[in-house]
């Protein structure tokens, strides 16, 4: 069924009788040509363009909870093309040019929306920092500019410019970037894979991978084993667990990221404000709710629930910047389970067994990457090469030194990046 | 989430610093291989359970701690100053 | 209306207030919204979507519909619940999302376009055409949707934190609360009692149920007083606990003078607690839902234990004919209620065949009210019985679907809550909260009686976990009636029947969700937006969750609920953020100097939490660099004076000091001479560069380490690391003393002069030679001089004690004027140091390796260091690595830009053509043109070339040419000399 305008006047018209699943709930298959572990983002995004860039759609996609049910489900749903390191760069380059596409490459309003993203610069040393990202990004073909206090008092003036505890010097403004429903980009790949035929198993846990004399031969499930002749590892802050039962040991120690958002407020920001001293980033979304969020809690953990002391941070960090939100209530607070990596950037790499491949790392930035997480790890499923954007993003690069890409400069400790 | 330094007593958890797997403290020699510093710097068991791990006492002693957590369900189940384990 | 004889409002306090423009009467001690009922006041709102006519609900902090803005200006507070909005003399009320009135809405016509607007409908829409996204449909979405607004002015109330500590935790002051606490007291430990609500008592406060033949809420009061007389008891009125957390670590907001008109003087708006318990007890209470039917919204239609308690604590009837609408025993006691004080009931409509009445009213068993009529209030109802529907003129139906168990706190730690069947609701899970029990209501136990056996249950269980003696408490009389109830979600019908009345979202909509497969509970939440409204579903979410169990066939336990999540209540960020607004947001490091360089004129500028001068103008200067190239020349032609106090100092002592440092930094420092100082590249244990300094060594086996302003708490750390965790077994010890001495480099081919003069034994080469250090007399303090040099010239640091630090810099900065220099700021001290090819952490910003600076020799292989091992990875030392080099313009533009990207000449400068980027940059007065310090692919054996430096954000572009770092002095004879 092709959605639109007037298929929604038609349909309530009728009685709204007519609509049908978004997606089928097959009964999986005993064998696939490739079985996808994960039905988050960038599983569904894996699938989508498997089915319609490479014509495979002999595929599964297995997903332990509900589809959409991790990280893709519980962002703050920044879309962004910012990075300052080779690899990264060309990467959400790219990404950031399929998300301009996706609405029509999945007639599915995923309401991606390019208000732009100011980052704030807080020293010179900061802004030196920011020129030389800005750079890499105009080099890279995406757009940024710096703006100087003066610009960026025109955008939002109801910062606190000289009482905050760090004033603001100007920002680096990235027009493209901006926000998506989350959840709205997790259906529509959904919806797109499983009407191109990838069968989405839900409830579906995967229990052991079967490998054998170093090749990958299936899965074992909670609805029973699956054969595969290819099979993709894409579990986020499950991926260690995951690559365990085929005894690997990844790079990645998993985190917890807390988000917030308050109660419904009449309109009074319309872009996504970043505070790099105060660790803290804002938006308000499509129903008025101020969606913000901070860095990690600083600890590993599986719980997807935070403690206080962030909480507290983060709503200090607002406080600090934009005191005119202080009657703003913070309504929820969510957490959610990150694979930190040793660089801050991701993976998507074959593993030393053969037909088994890994995406993973993401530390808490993977929502962006959604598109092209799923675009080039389907090219590296099909085709058995990297995609040109992925080809720094090695397993073994840790190992080697070859082509870190450590956008942070922290270094090898999983949860500073 | 509180944890109890040995030296201070029970501190809320953000007077201390979190570092991460407690692998760090069986540094390998110069000559272990490439692979033994990928196990000691990179690689982790990341385990859904209890986790041996590193934190310091920043904001207090200073001392370096070995605690053992549930990284599930948070609860903490022992903490000893790093400098015992060792000795 | 106001009915005579009822409550427990002051009616010797009037009290006037305004609502839209229109002033009113009420009562001390009662709510917003009370008062608004007993003037008859029943459209308060507009819905989110539908802009539909609203009324009060409840009577609690779930309340859906009527939120409001309270006060004007900058303390106007948007989304305030009516329901427990205190009523104070001079309080103004707004309704909000309507206009340009709340009686007519121009957005109310989204109701009649409703058929198109259904669930999800904007993910199927507004694709076309793409631009349209941004430039009409989002902005007109926005500018819709949203509830209150915020007042756009600085906050100017003042906020609080704090913690506190108990041994017992007692979260509702209901009966179940109240009894735990007593009990609880009884042993003597610590108890804080916390309640959302101004009057302790809970539901006792709201129905007319006796506890040991008195009322429930005299015997409410009673208790409390007594528990306040406790010196062991705080009492917390007012205080929301708002979420639970790891360690017996609760949230809490205490509403401190939301109930006066402003903040008093000296006051606080609010206070976010965080309460640290050893045990707890939840006695939160139940919430009772509603009944899904056709315009189940209309204003006038309450919650039935709402009608309860504003005819019993507030002495209001919401109608002035009501009728009751049930499944169960307990709502029948409303209409019982209403007609002892004198109210009209015009029916009692019970879903169950066997409904009893236990009064004398009008009993419709067997029946369901299909309908609301009135589209402003509510008028009439009607009622679908086995004989066909009756219309029944009503003013106020009071609506009773059973009682949810408020299990919220219980499920914070990734908890779930339990289906109970014979009471249709979810419970806790026992052990969700390590150290907590639950008690009463919250705990599905509904009865008065059972709530106070239970708080005290409760309270034992917790005084035997702590080990604390327990007192036998009696447990009073009370009422201990059964809850009868049959399930009743939805009636079936036509039209809209809603569930989630501020978001409208109807029972149609879950279907809708079902038959798109949105059938997991959370992708249903998702797709409508059910219970993703300020109440999170409090009011609706059971019901909800049961049609859509209905609806694809499953069970309530195994359609399962979303995920309850802190907190409880909404809160302020301005309560959660409190004490950073301003300069609180983070300490504020000031140096010695700092009063003499502010008085001096000079803008301070942030270094981490340092505050540092960026220069020091004279009056003829107008441009930041004028001063700054007059203070390059003072040092490099006489001398200039700063402040160095913020670099870490770190003093290292013991038999084993040396061996340390020769661990921590790449180079030798067990070699280094008594009285010497060396310069240190340390790694992180990765491979790349954490941080260099000099490092003196005092005595045998005494050094300082000097680390970089940016880096000093993360060396510090590290070397507690290593001495700590790596090797416990040497004998060392460290200590920041970075506070403890106040640092100035005298600079300049005057240094020696000016030093000379001032120490009490003047100083030549022969004894302090470049790179020396040791103990020198500074008009009679004992300090400590370096002779060491950030700027290539002959130059010092000079250290005292910090509460000298303030003179010395004075007198150093007398002595230098006096010799025709004087002080100088980060501007100059930037770009001295970039004339030399010094680096910063704008060159070491952690992705560079020691070859990547040229320091390759100084990786010791006669020993191991942290970060020996790694920093030989291929990756690491293979050609092809950006590595550091001089930058001087070389073409027709002679301006360098930091953070530029350097290109291969002739090429597009596009990402395939990068070859580097500029790091530092500075205008060198002393050689009359810019240089720079950049990083370029293979940069160390490419002197000489020349590329092409592109600044696409600030459109500057220019031929540079590679260079040798030091551009000044390169020998270093100024240093030594």
């Amino acid at each position: 069924m092709r959605f639109s305008g007037l298929k929604v006047l038609t349909e309530g018209l009728t009685g709204n009788k007519g609509w049908g699943p978004h997606w089928r709930s097959p009964e999986p298959k005993s064998e696939y040509d490739i079985v996808l572990i994960g039905g988050g983002g960038h599983g569904l995004a894996t699938a989508h363009y498997l089915a319609k860039v490479h014509g495979l759609t002999n595929v599964a996609v297995l997903e332990k909870g509900y589809l959409g049910g991790g990280n893709v489900g519980r962002n703050t749903t920044i879309v962004r093309a910012n990075y300052m390191l080779p690899g990264n760069s060309e990467f959400y380059s790219h990404s950031l040019k399929l998300w301009e596409g996706l609405e029509e490459d999945l007639n599915y309003n995923v309401m991606h929306s390019q208000r732009g993203i100011i980052n704030l610069v807080h020293s010179d040393g900061q802004r030196d920092a920011f020129v030389r990202r800005a750079n890499s990004m105009c080099g890279q073909g995406d757009d940024g500019a710096i703006l100087d206090r003066a610009g960026v008092e025109k955008l939002l003036p109801f910062l606190d410019f000289d009482q905050t505890r760090f004033p603001i010097y100007g920002g680096l403004y990235h027009r493209r970037g901006g926000t998506a429903r989350h959840d709205a980009v997790a259906w529509g790949f959904a919806r797109s894979a499983s009407d191109r035929g990838v069968d989405l198993i839900q409830q579906c846990e995967v229990t052991g991978i079967d490998v054998v004399n170093g090749v990958v031969k299936g899965v074992q499930t909670t609805k029973g084993p699956i054969r595969a002749k290819k099979v993709g590892m894409i579990a986020a802050g499950r991926s260690s667990q995951v690559a365990a039962m085929a005894g690997l040991r990844l790079p990645i120690e998993s985190h917890v990221l807390q988000a917030f958002v308050t109660e419904g407020l009449k309109p009074c920001l319309d872009h996504v404000v970043t505070f790099g001293m105060g660790h803290f980033y804002i938006s308000q979304s499509d129903k008025g709710g101020l969606v913000f969020g901070g860095d990690l809690d600083m600890y590993a953990s599986y719980a997807a629930r935070g403690n206080l002391p962030l909480v507290e941070h983060v709503a200090e960090a607002a406080m600090t910047l934009m005191p005119v939100i202080g009657k703003a209530k913070m309504l929820r607070s969510w957490g959610g389970v990150m694979d930190m990596s040793p660089d801050g950037s991701f993976i998507i790499d074959k593993t030393e067994i053969e037909g088994l491949f890994v995406n993973t790392g993401w530390c808490y930035g993977g929502f962006k990457a959604t598109p092209a997480s799923g675009h080039t790890f389907a090219h590296l499923l099909a085709t058995g090469n990297p995609h040109p954007t992925t080809v720094r993003h090695r397993l073994d690069r840790f190992r080697t030194g070859r082509g870190l890409m450590d956008e942070e400069a922290t270094g090898s400790q999983h949860n500073l990046h | 989430m509180r944890l109890h330094c040995p030296i201070c007593g029970e501190r809320d958890r953000r007077e201390f610093y979190y570092q991460g797997a407690a692998v760090m403290l069986e540094r390998p020699g110069p000559d272990a291989g490439a692979a033994a510093w990928d196990d000691y710097l990179h690689l982790r068991d990341n385990t859904a359970g209890d986790l041996d791990e590193l934190w310091s006492h920043d904001a207090g002693c200073g001392a370096w701690l070995r605690v053992t957590r549930n990284v599930s369900t948070h609860e903490i189940k022992t903490v000893v100053l790093a400098r015992e384990i060792k000795r | 209306m106001r009915v005579d004889g009822k409550g427990l409002i002051d009616r010797s306090q009037p009290v006037t207030f305004r609502f839209d423009g229109t002033a009113y009467r009420g009562f001390a001690g009662d709510t917003l919204a009370s008062a608004l009922l007993a003037n008859d006041v029943r459209h308060v709102a507009r819905s989110f979507k539908y802009h539909r006519p609203r009324g009060i609900l409840t009577a609690g902090s779930e309340e859906p519909n009527a939120l409001m803005t309270i006060g004007r200006g900058a303390s106007a507070d948007p989304n305030v619940r009516a329901t427990v909005q205190e009523l104070f003399e001079g309080l103004e009320a707004r309704s909000q999302n309507s206009w340009p009135s709340l009686g007519f809405d121009l957005l109310s016509v989204n109701d009649l376009a409703a058929p198109f607007l259904g669930a999800g409908f904007y993910y199927k829409t507004f694709m076309w055409p793409r631009v349209f996204w941004e430039k009409v449909y989002e902005p007109f979405i926005r500018r819709a949707a949203g509830l209150g607004a915020l007042s756009g002015e600085q906050d100017a109330d003042h906020y609080e934190k704090a913690y506190a500590f108990c041994d017992v935790l007692v979260i509702g002051a209901g009966p179940a609360g109240l009894m735990a606490a007593w009990t609880a007291a009884q042993s003597g430990v610590r108890v804080i009692l916390a309640d959302e609500d101004s009057r302790m008592g809970g539901r006792l406060n709201a129905e007319t149920l006796a506890i040991d033949g008195a009322s429930g809420a005299d015997w409410a009061a009673r208790m409390v007083s007594e528990l306040a007389a406790m010196d062991n008891v705080r009492l917390m009125p007012r205080t929301t606990v708002t979420g639970a957390h790891d360690g017996g670590t609760f949230g809490a907001l205490e509403r401190v003078s939301h109930h006066s008109n402003g903040v008093p003087k000296g006051g606080v708006k609010e206070t976010f607690w965080r309460i640290v318990a050893k045990r707890s007890v939840l006695a939160a209470g139940a919430i009772e839902r509603h009944v899904a039917f056709r315009n189940n919204d209309r204003p006038g239609v309450m919650a039935a234990s709402a009608v309860r308690a504003y005819l019993n604590r507030f002495g209001v009837s919401p109608g002035k004919a009501v009728t009751v609408f049930a499944n169960n025993d307990d709502a029948h006691r409303t209409a019982m209620d209403l007609q002892d004080a004198g109210v009209h009931v015009a029916a009692v409509i019970d879903s169950r065949r066997d409904a009893q009445a236990m009064g004398d009213y009008r009993l419709m068993s067997s029946a369901m009210v299909s309908d609301g009529h009135g589209r402003r209030g509510l008028e009439a109802i009607s009622v679908r019985t086995a004989s066909g529907v009756e219309k029944i003129a009503t003013d106020c139906l009071a609506v009773s679907g059973g009682w949810n168990p408020t299990v919220h706190m219980t499920c914070h730690m990734n908890g779930r809550p339990t289906w109970q069947d014979d009471i249709a609701s979810f419970v806790p899970t026992p052990g969700a909260i390590p150290g907590m029990d639950t008690a009463g209501a919250c705990n599905g136990s509904f009865a008065t009686a059972a709530c106070l056996a239970e708080g005290a249950a409760a309270a034992m269980r917790s005084l035997e976990a702590l080990g604390a003696t327990s007192t036998e408490v009696a447990v009073p009389e009370a009422d201990d009636s059964a809850y009868k109830i049959e399930p009743l979600w939805a009636v079936p019908g036509n039209g809209r029947a809603w569930l989630d009345f501020q978001n409208d979202v109807s029972v149609k909509d879950v279907k809708q969700a079902a038959q798109e497969n949105f059938a997991s509970v959370e992708h249903m939440k998702r797709y409508t937006t059910q219970g993703m409204a300020t109440d999170q579903g409090k009011n609706s979410n059971v019901a909800a969750l049961a049609v859509l169990a209905d609806a694809t066939g499953r069970g309530i336990p195994e359609t399962g609920t979303t995920t309850f999540r802190p907190p409880y209540s909404p809160v302020a960020l301005a309560a959660l953020g409190a004490g950073a607004q301003g300069k609180g947001f983070a300490p504020e490091r000031k140096t010695t100097s700092h009063a003499a360089t502010v008085a001096a004129g000079a803008p301070m500028i942030e270094a981490g939490l340092w505050y540092r001068p960026s220069y020091y103008p004279l009056p003829d200067e107008t441009t930041w660099r004028q001063s700054c190239d007059r203070e390059v020349g003072w040092v490099r032609n006489t001398v200039g004076i700063c402040d160095v106090s913020t670099l870490g100092k770190i003093d290292i002592q013991g038999p084993d000091a040396a061996q340390l440092l020769d661990f921590v930094y790449t180079n030798m420092f067990s070699t280094l001479k008594e009285n010497r100082v060396r310069y240190g590249l340390m790694l992180r244990e990765d491979g790349f560069v954490m941080d260099d300094g000099t490092t003196a060594r005092l005595g045998p086996n005494h050094y300082v380490m000097t680390t970089t302003t940016a880096a000093a708490g993360q060396v510090m750390r590290h070397l507690e690391f290593v001495t700590q965790a790596l090797r416990p077994d040497w004998d060392v010890r460290i200590m920041s003393v970075t506070e403890q001495w106040a640092q100035f480099a005298v600079a300049g081919p005057k240094a020696r002069t000016l030093l000379n003069g001032l120490l009490d034994h003047s100083i030549d080469d022969d004894q302090w030679p470049f790179m020396s250090c040791g103990t020198v007399g500074v008009q009679g303090v004992e300090g400590r001089l370096f002779r060491i040099s950030f700027s290539g010239e002959h130059a010092y640091e000079i250290a005292v004690p910090s509460r000298f630090g303030d003179s010395l810099f004075r007198l150093l900065v007398a002595r230098a004027e006096a010799l025709g220099g004087g002080a100088y700021g980060m501007e100059a001290l930037n770009v001295l140091r970039i004339e030399k090819g010094f680096i910063t952490h704008a060159e070491i910003d952690g992705r560079v390796t020691a070859q990547d600076i040229g320091m390759e020799r100084m990786l010791s292989k006669k020993k191991d260091f942290i970060g020996a091992t790694m920093a030989r990875r291929p990756g690491l030392t293979e050609d092809g690595r950006a590595q550091l080099v001089g930058l001087k313009p070389a073409g027709a533009v002679k301006q360098l830009t930091a953070g530029a990207h350097i290109y291969s000449d002739g090429e597009e400068p596009m990402h395939e053509h990068d070859q580097g980027y500029v790091t530092s940059v500075g205008f060198s007065p002393t050689l009359g043109h810019y240089v720079g310090l950049g990083f370029v692919r293979d940069g160390l054996i490419r002197h000489g070339d020349v590329l092409n430096m592109v600044d696409h954000v600030r459109g500057i572009q220019t031929r540079v040419e590679l260079c040798d770092p030091v551009f000044f002095d390169p020998e270093g004879g100024r240093t030594r000399g």
